[in-house]
């Protein structure tokens, strides 16, 4: 996890929130290392992560895991981090017995219907143990990202039912959180992943862009990065606060400023 | 315009027309000022449109005009998908929740979990069956949100069944008089095509579209009255933590950034450290100016006729010693 990051967000692994939707979105840019602070942020913290990774494999988040200080292995012989390997998981659709639906199921599918196995997969990991004793925190699902089951022929309907059921399990039932990735088309007309976009900003409690510069691509200075806190429940006596910054990713952390005070520019 | 809104339900006698503008500090007294938005909202029945959008949420209006509901009594019912129950009632004191019956379609709207508890009919069916009523007087029914109808179901399935739902004869089997059906529906703008939202809005009676600036919430109200013309008007508020409306002025327009027009630019000519402007000589001197390449008659004439004291040119050349000077006329053998 990166400090200064929480420095922003105002969080600790100690006093995190709960029952909360965090989108992460990304335009013109890469914002994965917002992945890898929130799951080493919430592996930290001792919650319990359900990780739907279908981007990259698990080694990657492994090594990227360990430059932050956890280790993803150690963590899944733990049992505190159930991790679902899209890209290895999805040949075990077509090799496995057909005993019960694989999470992955809709990629047999010629029309995706839903994806209610990818749900109860979610649902199956995080479910308190029965033994009574809580050893984890909260429980935390993450998914890296959207956007791909968008390609991968979901219809954007699907998908937000998915999210709305997780929330209605992981958020509202567990009392978790919940960190999701999608990435915004900018100018490319993407109307199913507008859609995607748009209802999961309405249902996240905070949401963290990360936009590349306008002017196009700089060494010193990586993207902006802007806060929206969302309350979409409470009234507005309090407006919603937003902040953006600038960011530069170096090996193992990211340092974050105000826009225009790079220290390359200083 | 001005003749639509006096012809509102009549709370307080002239300036109706002039929320936009008056002080909240107004010869009204305060609480009778809040509330005249709400009332006013609220007293044409038929459906309501909230259009929200992700910088600007609807919720809290929608809370604040269920709150107005339930306390001027009559039976409120919430269809709620969005979220859950707790997170919709939070905020209201227990007397206002009393008297709000809430169908849950947050946990399981499309049945994953099979357990038959659904509702029968699907969300339709609920809003359906809201209309049969056990008491007489007005009926509000909350639904949030529209767009997750919209997602889920063909458009036209929900526009028929919202029409059927605002019309005043619409229940059959009621054996009470037939009261005021209210529909306050909360629409996110962003997530669907113009075509559906266009339905939509031709069937409310009232639209009020949420935005804002600066930190400042409007609402654009838009009301279609009956054999009337639709009337229009802005209004900056503020929702209170117990869901009670605060109207205000909006925000002042010093701050908003527009060029002084009476401010002359500046010339940026004043303090240079040298000399821009010709005087009226310079200036006849380089309009006389004939430019080098500027091919004029006189030019073509000097070209085609050599002058009197010009001889044709000379080439003198010192041949080096690596030269070798050819005597013979390379061109001899060119038969011309």
């Amino acid at each position: 996890m990166f400090p200064e990051l929480n420095n922003l967000l105002n969080i600790t692994p100690d006093r995190a929130e709960q029952g909360k939707l965090t989108l992460l979105c990304d335009a013109k840019t890469d914002g994965s290392f917002l992945v890898h602070h929130f799951l080493s942020f919430y592996l930290k913290a001792n919650c319990k992560v359900c990780f739907v990774a279908l981007i990259q494999s698990f080694s990657h988040y492994n090594i990227v895991g360990q430059k932050l200080g956890v280790s993803l292995t150690l963590a899944r012989e733990r049992g505190q981090l159930v991790f679902l390997e899209g890209l290895k998981s999805s040949m075990d659709v077509f090799f496995q017995a057909n005993e019960e639906p694989h999470p992955l199921q809709f990629l047999r599918e010629a029309n995706p219907g839903n994806l209610q196995p990818l749900f109860e997969f979610v649902r199956e990991a995080l479910k308190p143990v029965d033994n009574g004793e809580a050893v984890w925190k909260c429980p935390v699902l993450l998914v890296d990202d959207l956007s791909l089951l968008l390609s991968l022929g979901v219809g954007a309907v699907a998908v937000l039912d998915f999210v709305h059921y997780c929330r209605a399990t992981v958020c509202w039932e567990l009392k978790g959180n919940m960190v999701v990735l999608v990435h915004d088309s900018g100018d490319a007309k993407d109307e199913e992943n507008d859609i995607l976009l748009n209802g999961l900003s309405h249902q996240s409690h905070l949401i963290l862009r990360t936009e590349g510069l306008a002017t196009g691509f700089c060494r010193d200075v990586h993207g902006q990065l802007r806060i929206l806190w969302r309350r979409p429940s409470q009234p507005t006596a309090q407006r919603d606060r937003s902040l953006t910054y600038q960011y530069k990713i170096q090996d193992k952390s990211v340092s974050f400023f105000a826009k225009g005070m790079s220290p390359a520019v200083l | 315009m001005v003749k639509g809104i006096m012809n509102a339900p009549p709370l307080s006698p002239g300036g109706g027309g002039q929320w936009a503008l008056t002080p909240s500090g107004g010869a009204r007294g305060e609480t009778g000022h809040k509330s005249e938005m709400l009332d006013s909202l609220l007293g044409l029945g038929g459906l309501m449109l909230l259009r929200d959008s992700v910088e600007w949420e609807g919720r809290s209006l929608l809370k604040a005009l269920i709150k107005k509901c339930a306390l001027s009594g009559g039976q409120v019912h919430i269809l709620g998908c969005e979220v859950s129950e707790e997170e919709f009632r939070e905020g209201f004191d227990s007397d206002i929740n009393n008297r709000l019956v809430y169908r849950d379609f947050f946990r399981d709207p499309l049945n994953w979990s099979k357990t038959g508890e659904a509702l029968p009919g699907g969300p339709l069916g609920a809003l359906t069956a809201m209309c049969k009523r056990t008491d007489p007087g007005p009926v509000t029914i909350a639904v949030d949100s529209l767009s997750w109808l919209l997602l889920h179901l063909p458009c036209t399935t929900l526009c028929q069944t919202l029409h059927a739902l605002s019309r005043q004869d619409s229940c059959p089997g009621d054996s009470f008089p037939v009261g005021q059906v209210r529909v306050l529906g909360l629409l996110h703008e962003e997530l669907h095509s113009p075509g559906p939202v266009g339905a939509l809005s031709s069937l409310a009676q009232t639209e009020v579209t949420l935005g804002g600036t600066m930190g400042q919430a409007s609402a654009h109200i838009l009301c279609r009255r009956p054999r009337q013309r639709p009337t229009h008007q802005t209004q900056w508020f503020c929702i209170l933590p117990d869901f009670s409306l605060d109207l205000q002025e909006g925000p002042p327009v010093e701050s908003q950034a527009h060029p002084d027009p009476h401010t002359p630019p500046v010339d940026p000519m004043t303090h240079l450290t040298f000399n821009l402007h010709l005087s009226k000589k310079e200036r006849e001197a380089r309009d006389n100016l004939t430019l080098p390449f500027q091919f004029s008659s006189e030019k073509q004439q000097a070209l085609l006729r050599p002058g009197l004291g010009q001889a044709t040119s000379h080439i003198f050349y010192e041949p080096d010693a690596y030269d070798d000077l050819d005597q013979e006329d390379p061109d001899d053998d060119l038969d011309i």
